[in-house]
Parts: structure tokens; sequence; C-alpha cells
């Protein structure tokens, strides 16, 4: 029997009600339990301390063909951060694009235990779990990408929302995926053509569907089949000035879908930092933040993550394909393209943000101002896109930010200066408390994504847990650095009950589940008979072959749907 | 009497996944639908095995030979793990695990091929596609240095040439064919336009086509052997296509300018899509040689050539690649799996690998296995091993067990993880 006390912690479990009690955490076999006997377990000794669940981040591109061909592309990036392997670690190297090893360390080094991968295309979906089977310690899910999707457009174009729902269940369960992601819908299809939309009712070609038709249509199946997330969504025109309009549009045409039991969100918009430009071009871009979190605040239909923009190189890599050719016509970084046949997409970018640069200091202020302007911090989560908007690592640095004034205000003093003009970031004075900073990184996430054991510390939960050196009763905004270090190496990561990290250092690596959506539509027969027709006539692999066996996933968590 | 269908045939880049395979007494009597080079992989698989292990050519027993294996690579100062490409990425993966724990470096047979290419991609960046999108979309091929015919036998016909697709109803004839080579090949023969350039003369054929689909008008008669006429009207056509792809393979990586030579093939397509859409994807050989890159790649970051002496894993090539290293001697020991350097490597390097102790992990006598003090046979990935293969387009297959291995023998993955649990009860200090 694994027993461990965490003791005398001030806790900081929202999803309970707990902010900041002084508290025990009581863990057995891997799971929390009421209470057991001191004698029987191993203390830990967190008086003084902060302790939350695990971190649980709901949108980082930690694996498959975007990822590795990144990291392929770009071997100057890990040239600046190595990793030794150690008696316990294996070796690697991280920086933007880190290896799958220390992806798993260093998201526990900072108290994360669950982190979920925001894009995979279906055809290599095998590819994404391989990686996924090496990073160790966390657990995982992967969003499968939907939103140009050859089928999608075909049951969308003919109103079939049966078929389109059946279709759903069975991709997420071939592919052993967790949610419907979708990217620049309609804009990536166009894009194999060398084209792109430029709003919600362009047409996508050979298909007469739009944007709005098909994510009206997704959001609509999603919510039916009662799916743990809603619809994950890229939305049109990412980073192009003037797209605020485009995200609100596309918020508002969400409005009418209603959500399943229990939930009240039927859309989760990623990075919205990168669709929230107001203006017309990069000349006079300003920041749509407000007008955002305005319509955020009164609309309880929509969730977001902020996609915030770290000042430093990175390598920005998305399934947009177009926005990542606009990206390179800006730039004239390298650049990949990789297309993917009858689904998806994607490019990489390597890219700087500067604090000199204009568009890039707004960018930078909008991802802040979504977060303090969004008073729900159940609905607005702390991303940077890892790696798009920065690395991960990052992470303590965006917490000072929102927990800090002080902290903001250093970095408002190094940035370009019309910032102040074309940003309402110098007016806010909010500031997080450590209850909504554990809302916004687990609680809230673990929520959106419907995983019911994570996220919070009732008995019966999965033992994971962070324990942050800083004592919140002596710590003041002035005191940020304290802050960034006490979350970039955790004091205590605890992981299914195993001590994980201890004093920022990694001292076991355990392997972590895999989630995904096992169910199947009644009228699946009639959908395999019209997808195995298409498959024949357009897929360069066979039906057979497609499917991703089970026993890619070391530890495989498959989830049956209730509704269906 | 068991047939097998969907089988992936584990020979070259373009796995072809719809194999049909006749099974009778453990050993494949028929194939369906795979190209002849195929076939034999298949049909001669149990010719000629080694059935079991060898220390400095005498039979040994499989503990005994992986013991001696144990010995040679955990006391090496500079050991080397080279090969890769013709087994899976589960063998990879303990391939990596094992260089690691030696403190030795990885390189794949990439290194004396598309390597190249990758150096390139790594400079510019590239475009590229999945093989379904070409046949679903492209109207214009370019095989650039690349002889498919001969090389990849079914590439034309399920992917780039005469297959049909959602906008390629037409097949063959909705579809214009350019080989450009330095000679006629059996590919040649069957494209729509023939471009013979003189050997060496890639880099300024391509620039000088970068040149005019940027619109700009060059004032010599003729680039690279061939006519500026007919070099400004592919131009026109690349510009002017609906999807383009170029399928390039060794004869542009290898001839002089290397990896400038791919550079200014990913320039020229990366350009044309200002016009419309182009793609371009390297030719891969070895069946699995595309994994070899992708493991190593999430695991170290880099895609062939590491160096793991420091405890953390670099990158370099020409100073970490195999190649170099043998020639330069500065590797005392080696582990080679699925590749015959002994008989594909420059002179210097084969003959400093004949000084050295070496582990082979081979299905067949080779060169290589006979200057090899320990020999390990293993089992053929895919034929009688499952696991991962990933196509040259980057698409992940599943391969499939047909026949069992030779009694005794084992999969790539199998035999490392004995030598890796060894060599870890060993603690050897490396860390």
């Amino acid at each position: 029997m694994r027993s461990l006390i965490i003791k005398g912690g001030y806790v900081y479990d929202p999803l309970n009600g707990v902010n900041g009690e002084k508290t025990n955490i009581y863990v057995c076999d891997g799971k929390v339990v009421e209470e057991i006997e001191e004698r029987d377990a191993k203390v830990i000794d967190a008086s003084g301390m902060v302790v939350m669940p695990g971190g649980v981040d709901i949108h980082s591109h930690i694996a498959g063909s975007k990822i590795n061909s990144g990291r392929m592309l770009r071997p100057e990036d890990h040239r600046k951060d190595v990793v030794k392997k150690t008696k316990v670690t294996r070796s690697g190297v991280g920086y933007s694009c880190p290896s799958t090893f220390v992806t798993g360390y260093r998201y526990a080094q900072m108290g994360y235990t669950s982190v979920f991968e925001p894009a995979m295309p279906p055809v290599s979906a095998r590819h994404v779990h391989e990686e996924m089977a090496d990073i160790p310690i966390l657990d995982k899910a992967a969003y499968t990408l939907f939103g140009n999707n050859l089928f999608t457009l075909k049951y969308v174009k003919a109103g079939d929302i049966e078929m389109l729902k059946a279709f759903i269940l069975w991709l997420l369960r071939t592919t052993k995926g967790y949610a419907v992601k979708i990217v620049n819908p309609g804009g990536v299809e166009n894009w194999k053509w060398g084209k792109n939309v430029g709003g919600l009712d362009d047409l996508v070609y050979n298909y007469e569907v739009t944007p709005r038709q098909i994510i009206t249509s997704l959001a609509k199946a999603n919510e039916e089949l009662g799916l743990p997330h809603t619809i994950h969504l890229h939305c049109n025109n990412l980073g192009v000035p003037g797209n605020y309009e485009t995200t609100i549009e596309t918020m508002e045409t969400l409005k009418g879908i209603k959500p399943k039991p229990g939930r009240k969100t039927t859309v989760h918009v990623t990075h919205c930092q990168f669709n929230a430009l107001d203006g017309d071009t990069w000349a006079n871009v300003r920041s749509g933040a407000s007008k955002i979190a305005k319509y955020v605040n009164g609309h309880e239909h929509v969730s977001i993550d902020i996609g915030q923009v770290i000042f430093t190189d990175t390598t920005t890599m998305t399934g947009d394909g177009p926005a990542q050719f606009r990206l390179w016509n800006l730039t004239g970084n390298k650049w990949v393209n990789k297309d993917v046949e009858m689904e998806a997409g994607a490019g990489i970018v390597p890219y700087t943000y500067k604090k000199e640069n204009l568009a890039n200091s707004i960018q930078w202020a909008i991802g802040l101002e979504l977060a303090l302007q969004i008073y729900d911090p159940w609905r607005v989560y702390l991303t940077t896109d890892h790696p798009n908007g920065g690395p991960f690592t990052f992470y303590p640095k965006v917490i000072s930010w929102l927990m800090s004034r002080a902290s903001r205000n250093e970095t408002m003093l190094e940035i370009n200066k019309s910032c102040m003009k074309r940003t309402t970031l110098v007016n806010d004075y909010r500031e997080y408390t450590f209850n909504e900073i554990a809302i916004m990184t687990r609680a809230a996430t673990a929520k959106a994504v419907d995983l019911k054991n994570k996220g919070h510390l009732a008995p019966g939960t999965d033992g994971d847990i962070s324990v942050y050196d800083i004592d919140p009763l002596k710590w003041a905004p002035s005191k940020y650095r304290e802050l960034e270090k006490a979350f970039m190496l955790a004091k205590y990561t605890i992981k299914g009950g195993d001590i994980v990290v201890k004093d920022g250092e990694i001292l076991s690596t355990p392997q972590g589940s895999t989630y995904w959506i096992n169910s199947a539509a009644r009228n699946e027969d009639e959908l395999v008979k019209d997808l195995e027709a298409d498959f024949r006539d357009y897929y360069s692999i066979n039906f057979r072959n497609y499917p991703v066996e089970e026993t890619y996933l070391p530890r495989s968590y498959p989830i049956k749907l209730e509704a269906v | 009497m068991a047939t097998y269908s969907d089988v992936i045939c584990p020979f070259c880049g373009c796995l072809c996944d719809d194999i049909e395979i006749t099974v009778e007494n453990n050993k494949v009597v028929n194939t369906k639908n795979s190209c002849a080079i195929s076939r034999s992989k298949f049909i001669k698989n149990d010719w000629g095995r080694i059935i079991f292990p060898t220390i400095n050519g005498e039979p040994a027993p499989y503990e005994k030979a992986i013991e001696e294996a144990v010995k040679i690579l955990s006391s090496a100062r500079r050991p080397l793990v080279y090969g890769l490409s013709k087994t899976d990425n589960e063998a990879i993966r303990e391939a990596i695990h094992l260089t690691e724990l030696v403190g030795g470096v990885i390189d794949s047979t990439t290194t004396v091929c598309h390597g190249a290419s990758i150096i390139a991609m790594q400079n510019t960046g590239v475009a590229t596609t999945t093989l379904g999108e070409v046949k679903n979309r492209a109207d214009l091929i370019v095989f650039w240095g690349s002889n498919p015919a001969e090389a990849h036998p079914r590439h034309f016909q399920r992917y780039s040439v005469t297959p049909k697709g959602k906008y390629t109803p037409n097949g063959r004839s909705g579809r214009y064919i350019v080989v450009v080579d330095v000679r006629e090949t059996r590919s040649s023969k069957l494209a729509d336009q023939f471009i013979r350039i003189t050997p060496n003369s890639d880099f300024d054929v391509l620039q000088a086509l970068r040149a005019l689909v940027r619109g700009q008008k060059l004032s010599v008669g003729e680039v690279g052997g061939v006519q500026i006429n007919i070099l400004e009207e592919l131009a026109d056509r690349m510009k002017g296509a609906k999807v383009g792809c170029v399928f390039y393979g060794l004869g542009l990586n290898q001839s002089e300018g290397r990896h400038m030579n791919v550079d200014a093939m990913y320039s020229l397509v990366s350009e044309l899509n200002h016009h419309t859409k182009f793609a371009c994807n390297p030719m891969r050989g070895c069946f699995n040689v595309t994994g070899a890159n992708m493991v190593t790649t999430w695991q170290t970051g880099y895609p062939f050539a590491v160096d793991f002496s420091r405890g953390y894993p670099r990158y370099n090539p020409g100073e970490y690649t195999a190649v170099d290293l043998l020639a330069r001697e500065e590797v005392d020991a080696a582990l080679i799996m699925g590749s015959d350097p002994a008989s594909t490597f420059p002179l210097e390097a084969a003959r400093h690998l004949s000084k050295i102790p070496v582990v082979t992990l081979e299905r067949k006598e080779t060169p290589t296995s006979m200057i090899s003090k320990v020999v390990i046979p293993v089992a053929t990935s895919g034929i009688e091993t499952d696991g991962t293969a990933y196509r040259m387009d980057y698409v992940p297959l599943k391969l499939r067990k047909v026949v069992d291995p030779p009694q005794g023998v084992f999969s790539d993955a199998v035999v490392l993880r004995d030598i890796i649990e060894r060599i870890k009860a060993l603690e050897v200090d490396s860390i």
C-alpha cells in the first residue's frame, strides 16, 4: 500500500470550495482518500506552501508530425537548451521544440500532470500516439482534426447530422482521439488549392459549404453526442488584423446551439490572443481584446484559452497552412508546409517575439487583457499555445504577470511605447489570486474536458498533486520573482500517488494514461459502407490499415459516452 | 494455407499496403499486387538465413552472444550504432536508448542517402504533402534525379502518374509528367517531357528556373545544357499547374552541390506557392528510413548523426556521421543493424570497420556480418514481426507479421532490449 500525507499546506481546491485553507491531503494507492493513519504513510511537510491539484493543460502541441517537423527543422533551437541523462531520466533537448522525454519532465517539474495535444491529423494519429507513449509521467489525450475533413464536409453539405455524429464517434475511436478540433474551417481545404477563406460565409471549393455551416454542424453534433469537451475551435482569419470581428461573429453563431446536459458552454475558442486583433493592417493594428472580453462576459456559452505571447525565440506551428504561409511572407524565415490527404494540413515558421516590435507588444498585451478582463476564471485558461506564443516553460512568467501588476509593469516599461495607446492593459489593476490561478490552470481546464478525477482533491480523485514552495500569507505582488521561481520548479509533484518531482528534480517516471472516446453510433454500418467507398477511391492507404491499434497506448483509458 | 490481405510491403519507402500474401507451412508461397522487388523479398525471405548467433565466426548460444555484445559495447569509449532504416520504430527506440546508455554515436543510412535533403530542410524548410494529395489533385508531376520505374516500381501506379483521384478523374491523361535527369531512364521514357541536364548542373538549372518563375529574363542561351526556352516553358508550366509536385531522388542530392541543390529545389518549390500550389517530396529508399529520422528526432531533437558522448544529444553532420567517424578512425566498436556498411561505405570507412569489434544484427550473411565479431540473427521486420514504419511522406503504418521467424531468432527490438537490460545491470559509469 503506497500512502502519502501532504501535511499542513495551504490547499487551493476550487472545485470543492477550498480556498487556501490549511489542511492535510491523504493519498492511498494512487487516489485521494478521506484519511489514513500517519504511521502507515510517508509524510510530506507542506507547511507554509501552496498545495493544488496537478496542473491540467488544455492546449499544448507536444506530440505528432507537426512538432516533430519543428524539432527536425530547428537544430539551432535545441543547442541552447540541452538536458543530460541521469540515473532516472533520459537525455534530450528543450526550448521551443522539446524532445518527448524532456516535455514530460518539464511539465512535471512545473507541477503539471495532464496535458492535451490539440491537433491530431487522423492519417498520422499513430505517430501522435507513438510520441505520447514516449512522454513520461503525464496523462494525455489528443484532439482529432475534423474541420476540413472530407467526410465532415460531405455530411455538412448533405445536412446529414446523424451521419456526421456517427462519423465523429467513428473517427475518435479509430484515431484514439478525445475531442473535436476545428482549425480554420474550410480554409485548410481551400489551401490545398493555394487559397483560403476570409470569413464565415466564404465557400469551400467543390463543396459549396461555408465555415459557418461547418462550425455549427460540428458543434450541434458534438453537443447531441454529449462529448466530454465542446468543439475546440481555432477560428478563421488567425493572425489577420481586424479578426476580432470574425471571432465574435463565430461565438455569436454558436449561441443558439443547445449544450449537452450539465454544461453551459458550446464552444472553446483556443489561443484567442491570435484572433483578437483590431485595426485594418499591421500598421494600425490594435487590441480587440476588450471587445472579445465584453462578449465572453455577457455570454456563458464560450470558454477561451489565452495563447499568451512570450518575448522569446520560438517555433510557430499550426494546422492552419494558409496562416503559416502568411507568416512566412511576413518574416522570410524558413517555412514548412505539410498537406495531409483528405483531412488536414500544417505549417511551421520559426518566429521571435520582440519587445521593440509594436505588433508583438500588442499581442503580449492582448493575452493578458483577455485574462484580466474576462471575469469568470472558469472560462478563461492559461496557455501559450505552446510553442506558438512561446514555450510552455514560461507559464510561471505568465502567472506572475497575472498575479502581479508590478510584474506586468516591469515588462510594460520595456515594450514598444505605442502599445500603451493601442491596448487597455495600462488601465488594468486586477491581480489574480492563488485560487483563481488554481482555477485557470487545473480546476476549470479539467472541468472543461470533463475529467472528473482531475483538477480537484475530493476523495476518490487521482492522486495528482503539486506543492509549490511559496507562502500565500507572506506573499505580496511585489515579490513576483519568488512566485515565478516557486511555480517553475515545484517542491513536490505527485502523479497517481507517486512522488515524481522533489525540489524540482525528477525522482521517478511512471507511464501516464491516454484518454480516448470509445463509442459507436447505431448507424455505424451505414457510415462504414460510405467511408469504405471513398477510402478506396481517394486515400493512399487501405481502410483496414487506418485505425490506430490500442496497443499504441501503453496505458489506455477508453471512455464510453453515456448518451450513445 | 493462410492468406493475408492489406499487408504492408517492407521494402521501399512507398510502403504499399495492399499486398496479399499466401503462406504455406510458415513460408510465403505467393504474393499479389506486389512489384517484382517486393515479391522477391517476401518469397525469398527464408533463403540463406542466419539461424544461430556466432562469435568470431563460431556458433554460440544466444546468451553468450548477448554477453559478448554487452562486453564490446560497454567497454568501448566511442561506440557507433548504425543502420536503423530496415527495421521498425520499436527497434529504433531501443537502439537510441542503448546508444545513450553507452555514450555512443547513433546514425542511420540517411547519412549516405537523404541526409543532404534534411540539411537543406534545416536551412530553408520545405513544402511537402502526403501522397494521397498528389493522387487527388496534382496535374503536374516532376521527377528530378529519380527513377521510380526501377527504384519504386509502384509509385507511378499508386500515387503519382496513373491513379484517378477525387479531382483527377482522368488519371494519366490529366497529368503532365516531366522527368529531369542526366540520362535517359525507364522513367523518362514514360514521361511527357524529358529534360536532359548536364551532370552536376542541377543547382544552376534550379536557380535559373527560380529566376524565371520570378519573372526575370535571363540573358543566356542555355543553362546546364538546356535551351533557355525549354526552361521558360517549364517555369510557365509550373506556375500554371493547378497543383504540382516534385519527386526528387539521389540524382539531385548526391551530385555536386549536395544539400545546396536540394536547398535550391526547396526554394523553387516554396516560391511557386506564390503562384499556385506546389509540393516537393524526396523519394526515400529503405522502407523505414523515414521512421528512423522521426524517432531519432522526437527522442533527441535531431534526425540523424547524434552523439551522446557528453551525456546529452548533439548533432553535427560531417562530425558525427558514420562515414566520417569511421574514416577518421574515431570509433572503437560498432553495432550494425539493418545495413551493410562494409560493402556500401567508402574504402577508408569500411577498412576501419574491419579493425574494430563489430556486433551485427542481421538476417543474411553480408560483407559486414563476415567481418563482425558477434553476429546475432534477427527476424525480418514487417514479415516475421509486427512494428511501425513511416512511409516516405511520413504516413505511419503498422507492419503485419505473416510468418514466424526461425526457431530461436528474435526481433531487433527484443535483442536490443536484452542487451540494454544487461548493460543497465552493469551500471556502467557513463553518466
